[in-house]
């Protein structure tokens, strides 16, 4: 090569950038900025509060004092030795087992109709999604009214039907179920009203994942002789498998983290029946002004949680087939 | 084995034919190969046998028994997607044995017959890794393996050498010509590649805009092309096709020569013509010589192919005599399209 060729080369790079711009080309700089909001979001939303917690759950702090005493694992001990928690743990995952099983199931069977071509499709998941879209405190005092004690719908539907109300019906001679006031009804009832809550998000979950499994896998399969349960049981859902364990995980920890449903439905009542950890640690925390032992309640679900994710992500790493 | 028939097959995507009234009949253990540019319908119509796509109208018969209403499962078809549609999850084993397995059958009959399809196609030292683990060349042997494993009667082939790479194409495609004679299952093939319609086809199907333009056998379909379309759609470079008076003329590049090639032929059985060269490609094997000749028709840009054991010396720019046997040449009525037997010459 010679001379002139090279200064022509050397004439055609870009000028000289400015010293802002030259800090902009470096990567590490530019990754470091752009996570710092979110880092700074996580320490202050959800590490400062988290720290304080823990930090009151080992003093005896209260709403009236908050000094903090050290009082090493007493607190704990001592929220242990509480029925009522007792109680409310076997419930957390009673509630927790029972309405993710019902989504699971119902998200599935949405999500396979949804993935079909019909009329009106469009409108149907809209409304799908709708319980997702209103505020949790909305949605649920909306329950709140339809499964008042005299005047529920439901149970008016039953009495016309001739199943409740009469001498002979299927669901007893009272005018009413009391939804909420029937402790095995009362827990049916925060099941249902958070399975109806937590089914948009799944079948949103699912759905996607139900897309993108290709076309020609399940026609090969049906080419193969499979029918419509060997191919969901056999392609369809092991194919899913990652992201029903991701969908699986998200409403693990939703259930076990939120009190909502439960505090304007039942405010864990009757006697208990209903009550679990998170609305059982702000009960004991906030309105009974026990700081300190509200915080070790809330506490206790950590390590858990921490336990089911990690072992959820586990799951979702193994059975990734992509 | 059996024979695919249909009967005024036909497929509307939102009032366009992509299927237009086709009839065809397979011959017993033929190898039939689907030819036709992107969209012609030739998917559609594999579809449709397949069971995976309902005819608008028509019939499809396999083995003379009406299937056309029936799922794929009970048509006992095998078929390889162009994509291979391997179950990603399962291993190749497990792939293999799924289509047993549908089917009820014992589970040491199921290891069998998986290791005997497997030792068929040289993959049985693949039977435990997943399809991610495996290469082009070896998915594809594992998605035929997996349609041949339960002895399907009807085998359906659509593009599944279209994802190797050329090396590979070659050998799968003469791998594949001669695991079909031995086992001798009536195939249908779906492809645009026309080297491969030509190499595989006991017969080719060529069809266009969801219509069947030509089928014949690979080399009726190469010298007498039903149509100007067919013509046109086969060999590389395709048919000159200049005005001729009230015709269309075709002949095949290879077909025009210099007159010297063409001296030991017989003055009255050749045409010539003045070629004047514009440029010369040297393709190692061949030659390909581009130009235009006869001033007074429109058309008259040809190309004609040399090969390399031709020395006559060429360059752009100068014009030569050149000429086609009379056998060599092909009319058709330039309304239509349509091959005609009229000879003006």
């Amino acid at each position: 090569m010679d001379v002139s060729d090279g200064a022509s080369i050397t004439q055609k790079l870009p000028p000289e950038r400015s010293r802002f711009g030259r800090l902009l080309d470096n990567e590490r700089l530019l990754a470091s900025l752009m996570i710092a909001p979110a880092i700074l979001y996580i320490g202050v939303m959800v590490g400062f509060p988290f720290s304080l917690a823990i930090l009151y759950s080992l003093s005896d702090a209260t709403t009236g004092n908050q000094t903090l005493h050290f009082v090493g694992l007493r607190n704990y001990i001592d929220v242990l030795g509480d029925p009522v928690f007792r109680k409310s743990l076997l419930n957390t995952f009673f509630f927790s087992l029972c309405s993710q099983a019902l989504v699971l199931v119902l998200s599935k069977i949405l999500a396979l109709a949804l993935v079909r071509n019909f009329r009106g499709k469009r409108l149907v998941r809209f409304l799908i999604l709708l319980p997702w879209t209103a505020p949790i405190s909305l949605g649920t005092i909306g329950w709140l009214w339809m499964l008042d004690s005299i005047f529920s719908p439901f149970d008016w539907i039953l009495r016309k039907m001739g199943l409740l109300g009469a001498p002979d019906a299927l669901f007893g001679p009272l005018s009413n179920l009391y939804w909420l006031g029937e402790p095995s009804l009362a827990m049916l009832s925060v099941i249902l009203v958070h399975t109806w809550r937590m089914l948009p998000l799944a079948t949103v979950i699912l759905l996607a994942g139900l897309t993108s499994i290709p076309h020609e896998i399940l026609e090969a399969a049906e080419i193969d002789g499979a029918g419509f349960w060997r191919r969901l049981f056999r392609i369809t859902i092991p194919l899913m498998l990652p992201i029903m364990t991701i969908a699986l995980l998200f409403g693990i920890v939703f259930t076990f983290t939120d009190m909502t449903v439960v505090y304007v439905l039942t405010r864990g009542g009757p006697v208990h029946s209903t009550q679990v950890l998170s609305s059982w640690a702000f009960f004991k925390g906030i309105e009974g002004g026990d700081l300190a032992q509200g915080a070790a309640v809330a506490v206790f679900l950590f390590p858990m949680l921490a336990g089911v994710a990690a072992l959820m992500l586990k799951l979702a790493h193994r059975t990734e087939v992509a | 084995m059996a024979q695919v028939e249909t009967k005024g097959l036909t497929k509307l995507f939102g009032g366009v034919n992509a299927v237009d009234n086709i009839d065809l009949m397979t011959q017993e253990g033929e190898f039939l190969v689907l030819l036709g540019p992107s969209g012609c319908g030739k998917t559609t119509l594999l579809r449709m046998i397949a069971g995976l796509e309902e005819p608008t109208s028509g019939e499809v018969l396999i083995g003379g028994r009406v299937v056309t209403n029936q799922p794929p499962r009970v048509r006992n078809i095998a078929m390889v997607f162009q994509s291979y549609a391997l179950y990603p999850h399962m291993t190749v084993f497990k792939n293999i044995a799924f289509p047993l397995q549908t089917r009820g059958m014992k589970k040491d009959d199921v290891r069998k017959k998986v290791e005997w399809a497997a030792g068929m196609f040289g993959i049985g030292k693949l039977l435990d890794r997943k399809p991610r683990e495996l290469s082009g060349g070896e998915r594809q042997r594992v998605a035929i393996a997996r349609a041949m494993v339960r002895n399907p009667s009807i085998f359906l082939l659509d593009e599944p050498l279209s994802n190797l790479d050329a090396k590979l194409r070659t050998s799968a495609r003469e791998e594949l010509q001669q695991f079909q004679k031995r086992v001798g299952i009536t195939t249908l093939y779906v492809t645009h590649d026309q080297v491969e319609a030509m190499g595989l086809g006991d017969r080719i199907v060529v069809m266009n805009k969801g219509r069947v333009r030509q089928i014949g056998v690979p080399r009726e379909v190469y010298q007498k092309p039903a149509d100007t379309f067919v013509a046109s759609f086969l060999g590389s470079p395709p048919m000159n096709l200049i005005e001729w008076g009230h015709l269309l003329m075709g002949f095949r590049p290879e077909h025009f020569l210099p007159v010297e090639v063409k001296a030991s032929n017989a003055e009255s059985n050749v045409v010539r013509f003045e070629f004047e060269v514009t440029w010369v490609e040297d393709l190692g094997s061949d030659r390909l010589v581009y130009g235009d000749i006869g001033h007074q028709c429109a058309h008259r840009h040809v190309i004609s192919k040399i090969p390399a054991n031709v020395g006559v010396f060429i360059e752009g720019g100068k014009t030569y005599s050149f000429a086609v046997a009379r056998e060599d040449l092909r009319f058709f009525d330039r309304e239509t399209g349509l091959h005609t037997d009229t000879t003006p010459l």
